[in-house]
């Protein structure tokens, strides 16, 4: 088993390690300074976080990792290809993007895997879209996305090919995939990723997440298993323009899924109106909170939105008053949304909200010129959401 | 029919600040509460019971001593047994390594017909571990659950939320499955149920009584390694848009078209 200690011997009582811990577990015995040493308390989860920040090396941390024997043999970065109407989806080519760069810091080839039923030419598109080779894995059983059935084919196949690196789109199907074949192989996955870096020096992948509903960063590796998974969130990374003139392999897996019917089963599609619409895909979107407050301004909200070709979204309170639907939910509790363009319109911007919003522009129109929300904004506008709402509306009109 | 919940102790988030000199989280007076997705999981299964009949509930949870406190919440609110995985070989424990111990605690209580997470836990947001669980339960596993629509001892009928709004599905049972937050409404524990909580005698099973390889769990069963943790910075130098709000409204389009935040 693991273990934590300092080495009473190397402390000089500095202090310098207490505020990496991320969890306080850090104190200090001895009144003066000439005999203080660190002491580490039971909250320490053993997260290791310290011990880079020691310079006298004081702190040990002792792991008996059991580890993938063969970690040499697996090569290359795959990214897995989730299809939605015969289509990759878009945080897909958003991942090869990536996967290029990373691939060009560890000199090594990209590979996507294609698992599903028709899928069209997609295959064409993620060597456009910059895959090296595609692994095509149809049979008409995997049509509607299925944790176990997809399970046995992606465990199979990673068993077979090895890659160092598997990166699959945080969505809601890969963010349910992801952990049951990690825990099929043994290894260990990082979620909803927001940063890849390429570490040529130990030859790992720097996986940064946010935790604590975005308060905290972590830097995460899996040094001793393979392959090294993560899940990433769609639209941190930007997808290369396709180039039709780019050369890659096709490889057809053939599938012999001869149990087709799992434990859970696809009954229907639920048809619902507006609540169908996926706010993680919107280019801009329009949320409104508790100032905005009645259904009849959310109704003028939602005008502003289609004139300006945004979705509308909305913070929790609303949601919670039942005048918004949960899909609609930016934040912690909510969604995690990265458009071009967020409008908050009478939102607080409480940290559990911001946990939420990872946009290139942050506008803020609040009333009140303290509310956090303007923290956050690239532009503020100090103003009655539903006065600047309709004088928005008429300008959008006249144009 | 035998249902297993999941729970875990985290910080009560609201309350999370930001010490300004080191950048670190203050943790010092910063209550423990249970995960609030956790919540509707325990809301589910007693109104699974409420709805069914012949209901076992039993919860457990892995941390240090005093996560005993929220299982006898769990107790409060009905739950008929309570179960703590508590051990030093525990900490430091990842996804996989927690699935791998709740799955031995769970092996050593004896298999359930289902087993409710939380979503995902306000601290770590990975929602890894529900799935993961059923992957060592060897069960199949539904995310993002958000309504039962019908129970049986053999099924369930399930709405669940996805990327394209939501489907209709069938789960049978023994399955985990994980749920969100539309699904219910957590009731309040009674006087007379905190006062049961209070006196619940909660077991806690170290790593030896559940008799799991030591090289699966906490640190040395974690793929997983934190090396470097920091706080973002988040906040941007704000441009104020002034004037009437018909002025504002102008100016903001000029600037976001010549941002292009937006294409004209």
């Amino acid at each position: 088993m693991a273990s934590i200690r300092i080495l009473n011997d190397k402390c000089i009582g500095c202090k310098k390690c207490a505020p990496a811990c991320p969890f306080g577990a850090i104190g200090f015995s001895g009144e003066d300074a000439k005999t203080r040493k660190a002491v580490i308390s039971e909250a320490c989860t053993l997260c290791g976080a310290c011990v880079p920040e020691c310079k006298f090396d004081a702190i040990e941390l002792l792991v008996d990792h059991a580890g993938t024997t063969d970690i040499a043999a697996y090569q290359g970065i795959w990214v897995y290809c989730e299809l939605a109407g015969g289509q990759p989806r878009p945080v897909v080519l958003e991942l090869l993007a990536e996967a290029r760069k990373l691939a060009a810091d560890f000199d090594c080839e990209v590979t996507a895997l294609l698992v599903g039923a028709d899928s069209g030419d997609s295959a064409s598109r993620l060597i456009a879209g910059g895959a090296d080779r595609v692994i095509v894995a149809e049979d008409a059983a995997l049509k509607e996305a299925n944790d176990l059935l997809y399970t046995d084919v992606i465990v199979e196949l990673v068993r077979k090919y090895k890659p160092a690196i598997f990166l699959l789109g945080a969505t809601s199907f890969g963010r349910s995939l992801a952990p049951r074949v990690a825990a099929r192989l043994r290894t260990g996955l990082t979620a909803d990723c927001t940063v890849l870096t390429a570490d040529r020096e130990s030859g790992l992948l720097q996986q940064t997440r946010p935790a604590f509903g975005g308060n905290l960063m972590a830097t995460i590796i899996t040094p001793a298993h393979r392959p090294q998974m993560a899940t990433v969130r769609p639209k941190v990374f930007t997808p290369a323009e396709p180039d039709a003139a780019r050369q890659g392999e096709i490889i057809r897996e053939p599938l012999h899924i001869r149990q087709p019917l799992t434990a859970v089963q696809l009954v229907e599609y639920i048809k619902g109106d507006s609540d169908n619409i996926n706010i993680g895909d919107a280019d801009i979107l329009i949320s409104v909170g508790k100032g905005v407050g009645t259904p009849k301004n959310i109704a003028i909200a939602e005008q502003a939105a289609t004139l300006l070709g945004a979705t509308l979204a909305s913070s929790r309170p609303l949601v919670d008053a039942g005048l918004m639907p949960y899909p609609r939910q930016v934040g912690q509790t909510g969604k995690t949304v990265a458009p071009k363009l967020y409008i908050a319109c009478g939102i607080s911007g409480a940290v559990q909200h911001m946990a939420g919003v990872a946009a290139e522009t942050i506008v803020a129109v609040n009333s009140d010129p303290d509310a956090p929300i303007f923290n956050y904004a690239h532009y503020g506008v100090c103003a009655d959401c539903m006065e600047f709402l309709l004088e928005l509306i008429e300008l959008l009109k006249a144009q | 029919m035998k249902i297993i919940v999941c729970v875990k102790q985290v910080p009560a988030t609201n309350e999370v600040r930001m010490d300004p000199v080191t950048n670190t989280i203050i943790r010092e007076g910063v209550e423990s509460i249970l995960n609030p997705f956790d919540a509707f999981a325990m809301e589910e299964a007693l109104r699974l019971r409420e709805r069914h009949g012949g209901c076992e509930i039993i919860t457990i949870s892995m941390g240090i001593p005093s996560v005993r406190g929220i299982l006898q919440e769990t107790i409060a609110l009905g739950a008929d047994q309570a179960f703590l995985l508590s051990d030093r070989a525990f900490a430091g424990a990842d996804t996989l390594a927690t699935a791998h111990a709740l799955a031995a605690g769970i092996n050593k209580l004896g298999a359930a017909d289902l087993y409710i997470c939380g979503k995902m836990a306000t601290d770590g947001d990975t929602a890894q571990v529900g799935p993961m669980l059923a992957e060592m339960l060897g069960v199949a596993h539904a995310t993002d659950i958000a309504e039962i629509e019908q129970v049986s001892d053999s099924e369930l009928l399930c709405r669940k939320l996805t990327d394209d709004g939501y489907v209709r599905i069938r789960v049978q049972l023994p399955a985990v499955i994980t749920v969100s937050k539309e699904i219910n409404v957590p009731r309040l524990p009674s006087i007379s149920g905190v006062l049961r909580g209070l006196a619940a005698d909660i077991p806690v099973f170290t790593a030896d009584d559940v008799a799991v390889d030591k090289a699966q769990i906490g640190l040395s069963g974690s793929p997983t390694q934190v090396i470097k943790t920091f706080v973002p910075d988040l906040t941007q130098h704000i441009e104020w848009i002034e004037g009437k709000p018909a002025e504002q409204a102008a100016e903001l389009l000029e600037k976001l078209v010549a941002r292009r935040a937006i294409i004209r």
